[in-house]
């Protein structure tokens, strides 16, 4: 039960939040990407051991999306988003 | 025989005498009894029967580890299967029955003796599975069904109530024995706020039975004045039967209570509470757990570990048996020989497989002139339902006896494990120990918190300090580097001096004989409740299951409902022996939560019956539920299907409403379908990347069906959108699709198109929404009055707001069912009374609600698509016919990329079509292949399957619509559809437009 700080409410337990995968490639404009490319960005998801920048959705709550940096192998929490929306 | 003594049993008010049953028999105990000692002081010794053979099994331990003594109890509506009588504590009343034997336990029907018990070796089920295939079915699974299990599952609802505290806590430790007893108090005088829980219902833990004096007195006593003033302490709490169930990440953990006890005295109207603490820091004060020695006959019922036998004795007065056999590898076996010496009981010999020991209780037990074998072993223990005798032999050797010795008992020592099983749970890192002959947390791989702080602390026999003495150190260090932590003052810590009962060292045996035969290793048990020997650790390694994780899995070893805490380390022990390698380097398996099984009923809390899953309902539900209502969920709602009259089915009625729709006026409560409210200056252009359609152009008063898909082209949602105002657009959805498209227009605003300035807003709730179709339905809303719902004012997919019946309303021209019709949402609050003035003022047009069938009917003899039937996720919208409402001229929305991948408009690609029956009035089945050219093995003829089918009213006939590949080129095909080997039905494929093909009657 990770603990998570959310921008808006704190600290919250995970069970208030949705994954939201981590952050992949940004969405290129689609008028100017192969089949291929499109693809690509759609299924190619970092997954790495370690730190990573993934999405987390305060659904259950204030309802916003934010980013946080987390290490997958320790769970420890380096970087949280900023306060200021 | 096992008896109560009177000189002991610090935990009993002998005053309080109470009654409890055993299969039947009425026996009884005092107040402070667990189940288990209160059967053991009546000479219960045979409790249960083993998982696999069925052996006699007596009492092991006294407390979590306990592995056989595994009961029934109550009846009813309170019945309990699998509770260990070591961790009940005994109140009046208790009925207790033993588990898994068939007939009775003392004659078991199932036993299996020792030449049946070959064919169940390691790895039996794996075997099993594999061949012979007819065996399986034929020979073992029925006998494992009559064998499996251990008891009965509760044949009634649970009667008991359930439920959950969430809490958060600066300091939570963990195990109330001497160290963490120390801890909780050292720690609360730096002004730091403690929780201490402990499992049992009572506090001290083994240094309860112990011998030796601190401050000078008695460890128990000095254990009670430290619990006296930790009582007074205002930064203390304390909870006795709370069981740390699992450590999670961050300092989450989960616990137990246990109030059966207050619950039975009616103090408490809560059985089991399951807690939910988020803690800055945990203190694991959790003790360590005896392991037993393997010889042959270890499982025969009056053979208990010695920390056990102790404790019988010292807290419940009880004794292990009139003669007792000490069989060790350590000194703690030595205590309890003392003890039971000193209680006037017999202690014909200590077994020992050191060459030698030395220390104060060696000095004891040879002042009193007890016999000690040293270098010595167990070749077999001698009795079948009953201790009766112990050969003794050589340790090194095959276990040629020397000597029988007469017993009632044995107890046996063979070392300390350290409970290290919440520190392991989030993570923290295990280290085998070769001089404590223990794992022990390895404090450089310890979970982390949040911010990467270590957030647990180990303290006393869990860290490894197993001397008293060792543990005020311990305490000391640990409080201290906590103290820093929270940055509290320092306070200095308490001088406490230990009178220690020198111990003399201990080995790492574990079984005797060394050169055991097979024949003995047959018979040595190591995981007792699920019958894992020692001979079956030996062919599991020889097959080549040689890492830990295969040999658990492969033998079950320490698989059973104590999930190993007596049988896991003697395994890993016998696996490093076999391969000839280190503890450290075989590795131990994972503990995982829960640390002690806990009740079904704590997991469900309150979240039972109504509110398990709590049913969402519209404003209408209960004219609904009164008017005969037979009910479908839809996502979280109930939905009428039908409305049932007198004597009618289910279909009669479907078909009555329809039919009355179609001829006449019905009216439909529509209020679950999403309504999603975007506003803004940018809520056309926000909509327009939403939805396959073009939104912006849509003009103010004007509704259009919109679909939406994601990004990988398939549709998943559908729904008329209307332009309110400018800048403001009302969305529908599906009725389960309303969260879900909420949350996903949210995600792409926050997260892809942020600088849009739109605001989304699910007003799902918000309003009550009824359709108004059928011929009459026009009439229906003049006659309402308020509104000029004229041909010409309000023309299809138009929208108008004003009053209604006096009631504020919106009124849509859209239409589901292809008849007149009118989608009118009113402010909930209004909704029952709107309702009802419809019904009211609509009899004269002979108005009938009708239900979700017959809505479904409609919208398929109309070919309108439906999600979730005619899209299972691979579907685009151009399958279905939809391409005309997916923009070409839009530069980008979701999905458009991926339709334009070059196999989106491969013509194989199912497209939607309609199937009518010829020759028959059968409905066809749903999700029913088709095929073309006759049924053939390899399924190659398999051209799509049934999406929809119905029985038309209005057609009188079966219709159907079908995803089939190439569909458009198979119109006017017959095409087959098998429902079983013998039947196949014809059936012609066709547009999927069944009725007012035209639409004439939704446009009048
Ligand atoms: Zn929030």
């Amino acid at each position: 039960m990770l603990l998570i700080h959310c921008p808006f409410c704190k600290n919250r337990n995970e069970t208030e939040f949705v994954y939201g995968g981590p952050v992949g490639a940004n969405r290129p404009d689609p008028n100017l990407v192969s089949d291929e490319e499109w693809v690509d960005y759609l299924t190619m998801v970092p997954n790495p051991m370690g730190p990573v920048y993934e999405r987390w959705w305060h659904a259950r709550g204030c309802d916003q999306w934010f980013i946080i940096c987390r290490d997958t192998v320790t769970h420890e929490i380096l970087e949280n988003p900023s306060e200021e929306p | 025989m096992s008896t109560r003594i009177s000189k002991a049993g610090r935990l009993l008010d002998r005053n309080k005498r109470l009654s409890f049953t055993f299969n039947g028999r009425n026996l009884f105990g005092f107040q402070g009894d667990t189940l288990a000692s209160a059967l053991l002081a009546n000479d219960q010794v045979l409790v249960g029967r083993s998982f696999k053979y069925h052996r006699p099994r007596g009492f092991v331990s006294s407390g979590v580890d306990e592995p056989n003594a595994l009961m029934s109890l109550g009846h009813g509506g309170n019945f309990e299967p699998n509770r260990s009588a070591t961790t009940v504590e005994l109140v009046d009343g208790i009925e207790a029955v033993s588990q898994n034997h068939l007939g009775s336990l003392d004659w078991d029907l199932g036993f299996i003796n020792n030449f049946f018990a070959k064919i169940f070796p390691a790895g039996f089920y794996y075997k099993t599975f594999m061949k012979p295939r007819f065996a399986w079915k034929h020979l073992f699974e029925p006998i494992i069904r009559n064998a499996a299990g251990l008891g009965r599952a509760p044949s009634l609802p649970d009667e008991a109530a359930y439920d959950y505290f969430y809490a958060h806590v600066d300091i939570l430790v963990i195990g109330a024995g001497m160290a963490g007893l120390l801890a909780t108090y050292e720690l609360a005088k730096s002004g730091l706020k403690v929780t201490l829980v402990e499992q049992k219902h009572y506090l001290g833990g083994y240094a309860l039975s112990d011998d030796f004096e601190v401050d000078g007195v008695a460890v128990p006593k000095w254990l009670e004045n430290i619990e006296k003033k930790l009582i007074d302490s205002d930064n203390v709490q304390i909870k006795k039967n709370f069981t740390a169930i699992g450590v999670h990440d961050h300092g989450y953990l989960i616990g137990c209570e246990n109030l059966e006890v207050a619950e039975k005295m009616g103090r408490s109207s809560i059985r089991h509470r399951l807690w939910r603490l988020r803690t800055k820091q945990i203190v694991l004060a959790t003790g360590a757990i005896e392991r037993p020695l393997i010889f042959a006959g270890n499982d025969i019922p009056g053979v208990m570990l010695s920390s056990a036998a102790l404790d019988f004795y010292k807290l419940y007065g009880v004794s292990p048996g009139d003669r007792t056999v000490v069989v060790t590898n350590n000194d703690s076996a030595y205590l309890t020989a003392i003890n039971l010496y000193n209680a006037g009981l017999s202690v014909p010999v200590v077994i020992d497989v050191r060459e030698e020991s030395s220390g104060d209780l060696f000095e004891s037990l040879r002042s009193m002139g007890i016999r000690i074998e040293y270098g010595k072993g167990i070749a077999s223990v001698l009795g079948k339902k009953r201790v009766k005798a112990v050969e003794l032999c050589s340790l090194t050797g095959e276990g040629s006896v020397q000597e029988t010795i007469e017993c009632d008992s044995v107890i046996m020592s063979g070392g300390w494990s350290s409970a290290v099983h919440l520190w392991s749970h989030c993570g923290g890192r295990l280290i085998w120990n070769d001089q404590l002959d223990t794992f022990l947390p390895d404090a450089s791989k310890s979970p982390i918190d949040e911010n990467g702080e270590d957030f647990i602390a180990v303290v006393g026999a869990a860290s490894g300090s197993f001397w008293p003495s060792e543990v005020v150190q311990n305490v000391k260090q640990i409080v201290q580097k906590i103290q820093k932590k929270f940055k509290t003052s320092k306070v200095k810590s308490s001088s406490i001096s230990i009178q220690e009962i020198k111990y003399g060292d201990s080995n790492s045996k574990y079984f005797t004989p060394e050169g055991a035969s097979e024949k003995l290793k047959s018979k040595c048990f190591v995981d007792f409740q699920n019958d894992v020997k020692l001979s079956d650790l030996r062919l599991a390694t020889q097959e080549g299951y040689e890492s830990v994780e295969h040999l658990k899995r492969y033998t079950t070893l320490g698989m059973a409902t104590d999930q190993g805490k007596l049988s896991n380390i003697n395994g890993l022990k016998y696996l490093a022996d076999f391969l000839g390698r280190e503890i450290n380097e075989v590795g131990t398996t994972t503990f995982r939560p829960p640390y002690t099984p806990i009740s079904l009923g704590s997991i469900a809390g309150e979240a039972r019956k109504g509110l398990f899953k709590p049913v969402r309902k519209t404003t209408l539900h209960l004219w609904h539920e009164a008017n005969g209502a037979s009910w479908e969920p839809v996502g979280d709602w109930r939905r009428p299907y039908a409305y049932l009259k007198k004597n009618e089915t289910i279909e009669q009625a479907v078909s009555r409403e329809v039919t009355n729709t179609r001829n006449a006026l019905g009216i439909l409560d529509a209020s679950t379908l999403g309504k999603i409210i975007v506003s803004g200056p940018d809520a056309a252009n926000f909509l327009d990347l939403m939805y396959t359609n073009m939104i912006s152009t849509l003009q103010v008063g004007r509704c259009r069906y919109g679909l939406m898909c994601n990004e990988n082209g398939f549709l998943f949602d559908d729904g008329v959108v209307v332009r309110l105002a400018e800048e403001t657009f009302l969305c529908h959805t599906t009725t389960g699709g309303a969260d879900r498209v909420y949350s996903w227009m949210e995600e792409w605003h926050q997260t892809e198109w942020w600088n849009k300035r739109v605001f989304i807003q699910n007003v799902t709730e918000q309003f009550t929404q009824i359709t108004i179709a059928g011929p009459k339905s026009r009439l229906l809303l003049e006659e309402l009055g308020g509104l000029d719902v004229s041909r010409v004012s309000l023309k299809p997919l138009d929208y108008l707001e004003g009053e209604l019946a006096k009631i504020k309303a919106r009124v849509f021209r859209i239409s589901f069912s292809g008849e007149l019709s009118f989608e009118i949402a009113v402010p909930s609050q209004f909704g029952l009374e709107f309702w009802e003035k419809c019904l009211e003022t609509g009899s004269q047009f002979g108005i009938s609600p009708y239900g979700t069938e017959a809505l479904h009917v409609m919208r398929a003899e109309k070919g309108f698509i439906m999600i979730g039937d005619e899209t299972d996720g691979t579907v685009i919208p151009q399958d279905l016919n939809l391409g005309w409402a997916v923009s070409k001229k839009k530069k980008d929305f979701i999905g458009k990329r991926a339709q334009e991948r070059i196999f989106m408009n491969d013509p194989n690609r199912k497209t939607l079509v309609g199937l009518s029956l010829q020759n028959s009035s059968e409905k066809i089945p749903d999700g029913a292949s088709v095929i073309i050219g006759g049924v053939d093995q390899a399924n190659d003829n398999v051209i799509g399957h049934v999406t929809s089918t119905y029985f038309s009213p209005t057609l009188d006939k079966p219709i159907a619509m079908a995803l089939l590949k190439d569909g458009k080129n198979l119109l006017g095909r017959s095409i087959e559809i098998p429902v079983d080997s013998e039947k196949i039905l014809k059936a012609i494929v066709s547009e999927p437009k069944f009725y007012d093909a035209e639409g004439n009657r939704q446009n009048d």
